[in-house]
């Protein structure tokens, strides 16, 4: 894991309380698919899979705020796996965290390397 | 309204009854995230679409929070459980009140 500023630490322990509502987070049980490199920040694919989840959230450790999507999975999801593309200002964790339908927690994360940082000034 | 909004989506025109097939929407939107400055140092303003959603007869499949860290042109691709013929409908929020919306219908066969 990389060393963040403590606000963007505290930013980030706040938005993942506020999902999980202080519950304990496990591991396993979701797979983060993001590229080891990417060359401009603006947009970096990642997709998430968690067989049995209602909801996972998307985080980006190290933006000006670490929120970047949260997927909730209704009774027509044909699997609970989803991607997208995402902004990453600079070299990175980003973390998936899931919420499954026994109301546990599970959590992993991915660094991405990032070459053209994708915030803008 | 955001100019230039475009959804595009890309779904089968038939499954079989109950299975599960993989939808790709992306609908052009410039996403300004808040984080950036003009050429005079003001900060240009957020304006993004904050939520997604794929509902099939009536019935929600997906239903996306959208963040600024969401790239420009947001993109998006799952997986949905086809029980009958229908309509699938996509609808996207933006944050200045605009609402886009998309259908497609799926046959059985």
């Amino acid at each position: 894991a990389l060393a963040l500023p403590l606000p963007a630490r505290a930013a980030l322990e706040d938005t993942i309380a506020e999902f999980t509502a202080g519950a304990a987070v496990g591991e396993g049980g979701i797979t983060l698919t993001a590229p080891e490199i990417a060359e401009n920040g603006n947009t970096v694919p990642v997709e998430v899979d968690a067989p049995g989840a209602v909801a996972v959230m998307l985080l980006a450790s190290g933006n000006p705020s670490p929120d970047v999507c949260t997927f909730s999975f209704g009774s027509l999801a044909g699997a609970q796996r989803a991607s997208t593309r995402i902004r990453l200002a600079g070299t990175q964790d980003v973390i998936a965290i899931a919420k499954m339908g026994d109301g546990s927690f599970t959590r992993t994360q991915s660094t991405v390397k990032v070459t053209i940082g994708g915030c803008g000034g | 309204m955001a100019e230039g909004v475009r959804a595009r989506v890309k779904a089968p025109a038939t499954a079989a009854a109950g299975e599960s097939v993989t939808i790709k929407t992306l609908i052009s939107h410039p996403m300004e995230s808040g984080q950036r400055k003009d050429g005079d140092g003001n900060p240009i303003p957020r304006a993004i679409i904050n939520r997604f959603t794929c509902v099939f007869n009536g019935e929600t499949v997906v239903d996306v929070m959208l963040e600024p860290a969401i790239s420009t042109n947001p993109y998006f691709e799952f997986e949905a459980t086809i029980p009958e013929a229908g309509d699938m409908v996509f609808t996207w929020y933006d944050d200045d009140g605009s609402v886009y919306e998309e259908t497609k219908s799926i046959a059985i066969g």
